[in-house]
């Protein structure tokens, strides 16, 4: 049996100025070598349950538990869950005018390094790694070189979250709609990246509101996030009846 | 009022020597009979001076026979000045630079040098030696002259005066470090005036470094003559109280003008940076770009005042200040100035003040970064650029080491 790497329990989560709970009670257990897809409408309290486990401020948790290969990550730092293998796509990648990309993933990969005390990596082994890396999601290698995601296009950006993603090589990676705005190029190149980077020991959480990306990820399980909680688990032909008859149908049905 | 001014003033004097030349001794006379400003002056509206006039200083000091320098020199050429008074024996230097140590000052006038300024007045009463500074025509200088501030003692005043002529198509730079060793409250009162002769290119580094007590008020009196280029690169990285008066009056055509500052607090430092291009004449440019990275209860002022005259037509003119305040205590007063006479003429000014942005902060994070090397890198981004256009290796290192060893930031 593969062993469970990513393990929600019952996580209430509220915004933090307002009070306002948005996460009520959800559980998720994701376990190595399976991708999970979350859907849900809009103000669902998906966006919120990526940012809650990558440790974004302005949220309080309430109640509940995450847990990380064994390790509880709501008592960490957002950089030291990057540092136990969390990787989160944002949705709006952030341009940061004058950090070039090269120079913040190099940071990046050795304070990850020294924090599992390995060996910083050396500046050509580096560079190589950028070469072959940014190749699996077709980046111009002249990308690499500039600002952080300053003047990227849409799909540049996203192809840089992959990017990355392939850089550091995380154990548990959320995809926080990384499909939408894209076209359909741009589209199957991301997702013929993350099926690249998929493997037997990693696991990947799709957080998208439309089913288009799952027919270039297939997921193992589709879950419906209603209200701050998974209402509805199924294969990936949940997504396609979604798709079909919209979200009303088991929000109502809760209601009865 | 008056009486209680000059019972002030009287007691500001009541440690300095005074010189037995008539005109230092008339000087003194016009400067005992001046106020200090008070915030009431606009042009002192935020910073307030009494960390200075409450004092004592005297002009009188033992000389160090050794002065630990070594850890700033960035060039061959150097001269050491020890609270105001040239170190011949300490400095080096070749004949690149026509170096001459005067006891008196040429005619300040055709700098347009304020002298009822009261930091000029008090200048003109009590400085020592002046330092002549001339680049011959044609000649083009690599190494910059190094000219290092030493300042020791306790509330010692080092009223230093440069004199600077870059000869017509000469190209050279000067390096100023400010830097103290073991000094309590001591007060540099500088003035520099600088003629910039046709087609000459001059560029001047400031760096700032004192200690966290000293007190410094300086002015660059500028003139440019027809195609020359200035640049001043200011970078104020410690000291309790420090004003910077940059005033360039562009006479000829077709010029360039450049000034750029880096200014990083702490604790209760204040700086405050006062620049004033006068363009009298047509077809020149000039472009100012301050940065002011402040943390603790420092507080920082950025004052840009841009004129262009009546028959200064096709005059580009550009301005920004970036403020990045890092603590809630910190604060700026950022305020630019642009009087334009002319009707053909692009002018722009900029002022940004905020925190480092949240939301770069957070991601930077996610990626695997600390929260401390995270916000390294945003503040070596914002404050990069200025970094970047010192164009000298040396200095630029040193900047770093300074950075590290002041604000503990290693970028």
């Amino acid at each position: 049996m593969s062993k469970t790497l990513l393990d929600i329990k019952n996580l209430h989560a509220e915004i933090a100025e307002e009070g306002k709970a948005i996460l009520k009670g959800l559980n998720l257990t994701v376990k190595a070598g399976e991708i999970h897809a979350i859907m849900g409408t809009n103000g669902a309290g998906k966006s919120t349950l990526a940012s809650v486990i990558s440790g974004k401020d302005g949220y309080e948790i309430t109640e509940g538990t995450v847990e990380m290969d064994g390790i509880d990550l709501l008592e960490l730092d957002p950089d030291e869950r990057a540092k136990e293998g969390l990787f989160l796509a944002f949705q709006y990648p952030v341009e940061i005018p004058g950090v070039s990309n090269i120079n913040f993933l190099r940071t990046a990969l050795n304070e990850i390094k020294e924090y599992r005390k390995e060996e910083p990596i050396s500046a050509k082994d580096f560079m190589s790694m950028v070469r072959e890396k940014s190749k699996l999601v077709e980046l111009d290698a002249k990308l690499a070189s500039r600002s952080v995601n300053e003047g990227f296009s849409g799909g540049e950006k996203k192809r840089n979250e992959i990017f990355q993603m392939a850089m550091l090589e995380p154990k548990v990676a959320i995809l926080d709609e990384t499909d939408s705005g894209l076209d359909i190029d741009a589209l199957r190149i991301v997702a013929a990246g993350v099926n690249k980077l998929k493997n037997e020991n990693n696991a990947i959480i799709l957080i998208t509101h439309y089913q288009r990306l799952l027919d270039y990820i297939v997921p193992d399980f589709v879950h419906v996030l209603a209200d701050g909680k998974i209402v509805k688990t199924g294969d990936k032909s949940l997504a396609l009846e979604l798709e079909e008859k919209g979200y009303d149908w088991l929000t109502e049905a809760k209601t009865v | 009022m008056t009486v209680v001014a000059t019972e002030k003033m009287e007691k500001f004097l009541s440690n300095l020597v005074v010189s037995s030349t008539l005109s230092q001794k008339e000087a003194a006379e016009k400067f005992r009979d001046m106020d200090f400003p008070t915030t009431r002056n606009e042009y002192w509206k935020y910073t307030r001076i009494g960390k200075i006039t409450n004092k004592q200083f005297t002009n009188r000091f033992d000389q160090k026979k050794d002065i630990a320098i070594e850890d700033y020199i960035v060039s061959g050429q150097y001269i050491v000045i020890e609270n105001g008074l040239v170190r011949e024996d300490l400095s080096q230097y070749g004949l690149d630079f026509k170096i001459v140590f005067k006891t008196e000052t040429q005619d300040s006038e055709k700098y347009g040098l304020d002298n009822s300024h009261v930091f000029t007045a008090l200048n003109n009463a009590f400085y020592t030696q002046a330092i002549s500074i001339h680049i011959a025509p044609k000649s083009v200088i690599e190494e910059p002259l190094q000219l290092i501030f030493v300042e020791h003692g306790t509330e010692v005043i080092a009223n230093c005066r440069i004199e600077i002529e870059a000869g017509k198509s000469s190209q050279s730079s000067l390096i100023y470090t400010q830097i103290s060793e073991n000094s309590v409250s001591c007060f540099n009162n500088s003035i520099t005036t600088i003629e910039v002769e046709e087609n000459a290119h001059f560029t001047l580094h400031k760096l700032q470094t004192a200690n966290d007590s000293s007190l410094s008020v300086s002015t660059e009196q500028v003139v440019q003559k027809a195609n020359s280029t200035f640049k001043i690169n200011t970078f104020s990285f410690s000291g309790l109280l420090i004003r910077n008066n940059i005033n360039i009056l562009v006479q000829g055509e077709n010029c360039e003008t450049f000034m750029n500052g880096a200014i990083i607090t702490k604790d209760k430092e204040h700086i405050d940076n006062h620049t004033f291009v006068d363009h009298q004449v047509p077809n020149c440019y000039s472009n100012e770009n301050y940065k002011y990275v402040l943390d603790g209860q420092s507080t920082g002022v950025f004052n840009g005042r841009v004129v262009v005259r009546k028959d200064a037509q096709v005059i580009n003119a550009y301005q920004n200040n970036g403020n990045i305040l890092l603590s809630e205590q910190a604060s700026i007063n950022s305020k630019p100035e642009l009087e334009i006479y002319a009707d053909d003429v692009k002018c722009s000014h900029g002022s940004t003040t905020g925190q480092l942005d949240e939301n770069a902060l957070f991601y930077l994070q996610a990626r695997g970064i600390s929260k401390a090397k995270a916000r390294k890198l945003l503040v070596s981004a914002f404050v990069g650029e200025v970094i970047a256009s010192v164009n000298n290796e040396k200095l630029s290192d040193l900047l770093h080491v300074i950075l590290k060893r002041e604000h503990n930031w290693d970028f």
